[in-house]
């Protein structure tokens, strides 16, 4: 691996901090930047303490499964003829998808905060179960907040979140989705400073969140690296995952950043196709502005008002992207692309018939890139992030499909 | 300079909060100018937007029923301008920050300050990253409104004092605006911890509701600030003439308690 130290260095002190560039940042009420600061103190603490590190690696061992493998999807190289594709099964998390890996941790933090009760926002749902689970497993109350939309679009994860213990708090403000479920968990956070921890599940939010979220979630780039260099003996050429707030992505990339010979590429949902305005890629048609906390790529009116995005993928469907993605796509660090809903249904098939894998739609954004993908080096290794599998799908992907289940 | 210090220290103030283009844009005109008939010298006009997270859901209704009418920034600009032609009174306007970034800082102060607007507010704004707002406020002789919560150190306190032109908004207690039955318990001691960190005028917001408390807390501030109660009672009224008939007594009565 070629590794230029100065430009490491850099980087690296720009990934530090409150921004990420000019990105990220405390865009919030001033009730919120007290808590900010207790939480990012800790964090710090707990960075460095043993005791904390070896109770989150036991969880993850133990609990959430880790490592998750690095699987060769032989069938799969061998039908789009791209290079060799290798697959990181984050899907065969408990729970099914990486949000647990960051769950945990802030769960973790929550209970040595002696904080009794955690809120958290959720799109798909894949999050709050996720946070409903660690709840469960720490003895915290637990408060989903979920867009009246997505309560209706997923049912499946509302009810389990319930049998987890967890109370999902109906959002019915502006679009009734997870922009406006997050701005609910701010508020409750605002008035509940006191006892409750705030589970963000993205790398979004105010400074330090896309920090904590990011440093949780690079256990899968950490795992990847050891995995790919004990197989190819060298790393990957390519590494390819989908970007909705971006979490998985962050933490696949984050190792790899400043490593010259891997390319990073970001797949953004497209939704209807980017022309018609009915999307969620923030990285290719946002501009900057300013929504939950931090300055970041928006989809937003001329005069700053948000717009809804769209994606099929529930977790795509969100019209931010975190800062430290808004910096990478600056400096091109990575490169970031878009794939529609319908490329995302076909390759969701396509690895379901062809791997026997049936990733999350999410996911299958990350996939879908692959068939329209123009290496420049000759038989290339590509890891693709499998983030998540595609249980909670199953009625989203029929009624794609006009099917009825 | 602006005018607003300059009232506070004359008299106590009511602060009415409205919002832009609730009900409807001639609706605000008519609402704005039945306040300054009962005697408020200071009106806070909100700008409408998609994502208000430091407001209760009567300001959110609110934000959500005049954007569905189209109310944008430059509506609520015009309002404060025909406003001001008619009647004496300064606009405070209350805006997120994304409203202010994204139409440009400085194209936004040049056009606050054209439009007749003496000082701003802006929730989502922490002093660590209000350094391009405030440079723009001060080069077009805006006052920097911020807020100072229960939640803020000794520290933060002085760091808000240091910025704050015009007046510290002082939100009573943690959470989103709202009206409230009961004030927070500590209210008065922590009005009193701000009030001896500052020159500048103190005015309470959030969660006040009616003259009662609004007598206790002017009588250790420089005023308090009312928007969920004053909406409540426009969206009770069959008509925007009786909402603002009912508004102008309301507000008169609080104001003849507190001064």
């Amino acid at each position: 691996m070629v590794i230029d130290p100065e430009r490491e260095k850099t980087i690296k002190e720009d990934l530090k901090k409150s921004h990420f560039g000019e990105f990220g940042g405390q865009y919030v009420p001033e009730t919120l930047m007290t808590p900010l600061k207790e939480v990012e103190v800790t964090y710090n603490k707990l960075k460095d303490d043993p005791s904390f590190q070896e109770e989150l690696a036991h969880y993850l061992r133990v609990y959430v499964g880790r490592p998750t493998p690095l699987y060769h999807a032989e069938n799969l190289s061998n039908k789009l003829n791209k290079g060799k594709i290798y697959l990181k099964r984050e899907d065969l998390c408990h729970t099914g998808a990486h949000k647990i890996n960051n769950t945990i941790g802030q769960g973790l933090m929550a209970k040595r905060m002696g904080k009794s009760r955690v809120i958290a926002e959720t799109g798909a749902g894949q999050h709050g179960v996720a946070t409903a689970t660690a709840a469960a497993l720490f003895g915290l109350d637990c408060f989903v907040y979920m867009g009246e939309e997505d309560i209706s679009r997923q049912s499946l994860n509302v009810f389990k979140m319930k049998l987890l213990g967890a109370e999902v708090i109906p959002v019915t403000s502006g679009s009734k989705t997870l922009k406006d479920a997050t701005n609910e968990a701010l508020r409750d956070w605002v008035t509940n400073v006191e006892n409750t921890f705030y589970i963000i599940g993205s790398v979004v939010g105010p400074h330090p969140y896309p920090t904590i979220v990011r440093d949780f979630q690079t256990i899968i780039g950490r795992e990847t690296m050891s995995e790919i260099e004990k197989v190819e003996g060298k790393l990957p050429d390519y590494i390819i995952a989908c970007v909705g707030g971006g979490s998985n992505s962050i933490g696949i990339f984050h190792p790899f950043i400043g490593i010259e010979n891997t390319s990073l590429i970001g797949v953004e949902a497209a939704g209807y196709g980017l022309e018609t305005g009915k999307h969620g890629a923030a990285l290719a048609k946002g501009t900057k502005g300013v929504l939950h906390g931090s300055l970041q790529f928006l989809l937003q009116d001329d005069y700053g008002q948000i717009t809804p995005a769209h994606s099929i993928s529930a977790g795509l469907d969100y019209p931010g992207v975190g800062p430290e993605h808004c910096y990478l796509k600056e400096k091109g660090l990575a490169s970031y692309v878009s794939v529609t809903d319908e490329e995302a249904l076909v390759a969701f098939k396509l690895l379901s018939v062809s791997e026997g894998i049936q990733p999350a739609l999410e996911s299958s954004h990350a996939l879908a890139y692959l068939e329209k993908f123009e290496p420049e080096k000759k038989d290339p290794i590509i890891v693709v992030n499998l983030s998540g599998r595609g249980d909670k799908d199953m009625n989203v992907i029929a009624d794609a499909l006009g099917v009825e289940i | 300079m602006t005018r607003i210090k300059e009232r506070f220290n004359s008299s106590k103030q009511l602060i009415p909060y409205v919002m832009g283009g609730f009900p409807d844009i001639e609706g605000t005109k008519k609402i704005i100018h039945a306040l300054v008939k009962a005697g408020c010298e200071i009106i806070e006009i909100g700008i409408p937007y998609s994502d208000p997270l430091a407001d209760g859901p009567t300001i959110q209704r609110a934000s959500e029923a005049a954007l569905e009418k189209g109310t944008g920034t430059l509506d609520v600009f015009s309002i404060i301008k025909e406003t001001k032609a008619k009647d004496d009174y300064s606009p405070v306007l209350m805006v997120y920050y994304n409203l202010i970034y994204k139409y440009g800082v400085k194209k936004f102060a040049n056009l606050a300050k054209e439009s007749g607007v003496e000082g701003v507010i802006v929730p989502d704004l922490s002093v660590e990253d209000s350094r391009p707002w405030i440079e723009a406020a001060k080069e077009f002789d805006l006052d920097t409104i911020f807020l100072v919560a229960p939640t803020s150190s000794a520290e933060r306190t002085a760091m808000i004092a240091e910025v704050s032109k015009g007046f510290i908004y002082c939100v009573s207690l943690t959470g989103v605006t709202g009206a409230r039955k009961k004030l927070s318990s500590n209210l008065l001691s922590f009005i009193e911890r701000i009030k001896n960190s500052t020159d500048e005028p103190v005015a309470v917001g959030f969660g006040i509701s009616d003259a009662s408390q609004a007598k206790e807390i002017s009588a250790v501030s420089n005023g308090v600030i009312i928007g969920s109660a004053f909406i409540d009672l426009i969206d009770k009224a069959q008509s925007i003439e009786e909402g603002a008939s009912d508004l102008e007594e309301l507000a008169g009565n609080i104001i003849q308690t507190i001064r």
